[in-house]
């Protein structure tokens, strides 16, 4: 009774040989493809060590400045402005500001590629329940499979360095821009929506002047979201060799230098802290017209 | 009478995945109940046959359920009907390919709705310069067009204000002068007036009423309240079911309903303002003082009372002497409903 206990499964040869057989041709193909791939990406590398170097170069008096405004004009309060930049100064203070620009530039680009491919997406799914049931078991899968898993193949294609580290980090922070994009455009008043149509709207007008700016709300949910993760990804994305507050992390837990980790560690919060609490009263303020209030 | 705006005709409409296949047998007489379960469909209409002459309103009424939200919009064809044909102008709206039926859309119909459905995160002016944005209309032009038409709904001054800020009889009258703002010739109102409390209610009627006085556009007015559809309406549909058990002007139904369900609906109402005149009159002529057709019954039995042998005649709207009536007739129709139901109970 032997094969009752036992599960049957392919022979250790054969699945020896399968990995292999696989692990074997992914190489090739990236080795034969990794160039173009590279290539490929080359305009965004380009534009991230851009934006690293011009917010490094940039004197800090006045990314603080900069810091502050933003701050105010989303969230019209002087209390998170003030604390923003007090946030900042401190992060300075302790020597973290290179690494603090570093993680700065990557998640905005990387909030900026999530918003530009995430935002289209969600529109298609919510016009089409085809597309929904095709994109949502993806959307499943990159929330759920575990980071290095696909972490490898990026790295085996592109190897180390800001690109794979930005793509890992988009993988990862993309679903709940899509999903919410989705979601709001598919929860907006449906008696809204044939009032559309009865005045003859065209599916475009309606997107642009009904669907998308009723559902925005909802939508800068998402870009919220998709912020507070692509931030969450900044030590893992630091292995792969991405510059930033990551890397100390990183090498904290390597050492075990306390201070160091909990430093950067808290750096990250502050920074989080200050992207959520922004965008969210700026989320806040687009609805402004739902409670009968005055727009600013 | 004038001539017809929009023709109906055979009109069915089955909701349910495969309702065209119940068609013949629907047509055969199977029963609203019968097909939903059996089937699993539910009968929205059936059979409309419908002429709405031009520059009247015609009231469609009928209690929650019987279709008549469903009939409203197969007009614009938010609705796809299952069988049968509506024509506008002799034109054939179900034809219409999807590019024609946006500029019909646009150009011939309009709507209003009962919750509103303005757009929460645009200003008065544009809610109202919707329509005339949606057709590419230039925006110094649609400003000025919005603007006339807020100001004889009586909403001068709130034009920067979001629907938010306004009560529901406001709102509605964003909503008409949406409506308005377009020109187009037919206005439906799917329930209009339904949602708001009965002093607005009338309010609106008033504005409703006065307005087509100069615009005299065909005018499909949903509703569910019997004093509104007299109110408003220059001839009346009653809606039972998804079909039509009655149609005529509004004189029609209150003295000959067609069956116990209209006597039912038409028992509580105020006999002395809605009937008129003309419903009682009779053949010949007298020398008491001279009512106006249109003249109510409660205005006639004051006159009527007061004359010698309680005759007046009756003159049209030129003036012409056309008949006369009796007080006997007019205290008879004043309590007819009660005395054939007292019949029935002594039979």
């Amino acid at each position: 009774m032997d094969w009752l206990s036992e599960f049957p499964s392919l022979g250790k040869r054969d699945l020896r040989d399968l990995k292999k057989g696989i692990d074997g041709s992914f190489r090739e193909w990236s080795r034969s493809n990794g160039d173009a791939i590279e290539a490929f990406f080359d305009p965004l590398y380009f534009f991230l060590v851009w934006l690293e170097k011009l917010l490094i170069a940039t004197p800090w008096p006045i990314i603080l400045l900069i810091v502050a405004g933003l701050a105010y004009l989303g969230s019209r309060s002087w209390k998170l402005a003030l604390g923003s930049v007090v946030s900042f100064m401190l992060i300075g203070y302790f020597g973290m500001w290179k690494d603090m620009m570093a993680t700065i530039s990557l998640i905005s680009v990387s909030t900026l590629i999530c918003i530009a491919v995430g935002i289209p997406i969600g529109i298609l799914m919510s016009r089409y329940d085809r597309v929904q049931s095709a994109i949502t078991p993806i959307l499943d899968l990159m929330q759920t499979i575990p980071i290095f898993v696909y972490l490898l193949p990026v790295v085996m294609l592109l190897g180390i360095g800001r690109v794979p580290g930005l793509i890992a980090v988009c993988v990862y922070a993309i679903p709940p821009i899509i999903r919410l994009t989705n979601l709001g455009i598919r929860l907006v008043d449906k008696e809204i929506l044939e009032a559309a149509d009865a005045f003859g709207s065209s599916y475009r007008q309606k997107l642009f002047s009904v669907q998308i700016p009723l559902a925005l709300p909802n939508i800068f949910a998402g870009v919220n979201q998709t912020i507070m993760m692509a931030l969450a990804m900044v030590v893992i994305a630091s292995m792969i060799g991405v510059k930033g507050l990551g890397m100390p992390v990183l090498q904290a837990v390597q050492n075990q230098y306390l201070t160091l980790g909990l430093m950067n560690g808290l750096a990250i919060v502050a920074l989080a802290i200050i992207f959520d609490r922004v965008s969210q009263r700026y989320g806040q303020r687009l609805q402004a017209h739902r409670y009968g209030k005055e727009h600013e | 009478m004038s001539k017809t705006k929009l023709k109906i005709e055979n009109l069915y409409k089955i909701f349910g995945p495969r309702g065209k296949s119940f068609i013949d047998p629907v047509k055969n007489g199977m029963s609203k109940q019968e097909l939903l379960d059996n089937h699993s469909h539910v009968l929205g209409l059936n059979n409309i046959n419908l002429d709405i002459p031009e520059q009247r309103i015609q009231v469609i009424m009928g209690l929650s359920g019987s279709g008549k939200s469903t009939l409203i919009r197969h007009i614009n064809r938010l609705i796809e009907p299952t069988a049968g044909a509506i024509t506008v102008d002799d034109e054939d709206i179900l034809s219409m390919s999807q590019l024609q039926l946006r500029e019909f859309r646009r150009k011939k119909t309009s709507m209003v709705f009962q919750k509103f459905a303005l757009l929460p995160h645009k200003t008065v002016a544009q809610n109202v310069a919707y329509g005339l944005t949606i057709q590419g209309e230039q925006e110094s032009i649609a400003k000025e067009k919005s603007h006339k038409w807020i100001e004889s709904v009586g909403l001068s001054g709130f034009e920067e204000r979001y629907p938010a800020q306004l009560s529901g009889g406001m709102q509605q009258r964003v909503g008409l002068a949406r409506a308005l703002a377009t020109d187009a010739p037919i206005l439906l109102m799917d329930e209009a007036f339904s949602a708001l409390d009965p002093l607005i209610r009338t309010d609106m009627q008033n504005i409703l009423l006065e307005l087509q006085k100069d615009l005299h556009k065909t005018i499909i007015f949903i509703t569910h309240d019997l004093d509104e559809a007299l109110r408003i309406g220059d001839n009346i549909a009653i809606l039972r079911d998804g079909k039509i058990i009655q149609k005529g002007d509004p004189q029609q139904i209150i003295m000959k309903p067609a069956d116990d369900y209209i006597s039912d609906f038409i028992k509580d109402i105020n006999r002395g303002k809605v009937i008129e005149v003309k419903s009682i009159m009779q053949k010949g002529s007298s020398e008491g003082t001279s009512l106006d057709s249109s003249c109510s019954l409660e205005d006639a039995l004051k006159v009527l009372n007061n004359e010698k042998n309680n005759e007046c005649s009756v003159v049209d709207d030129k003036g012409k002497k056309i008949g006369k009536v009796t007080l006997d007739a007019a205290i008879g129709a004043l309590f007819k409903e009660k005395a054939s139901r007292n019949k029935e109970k002594y039979k």
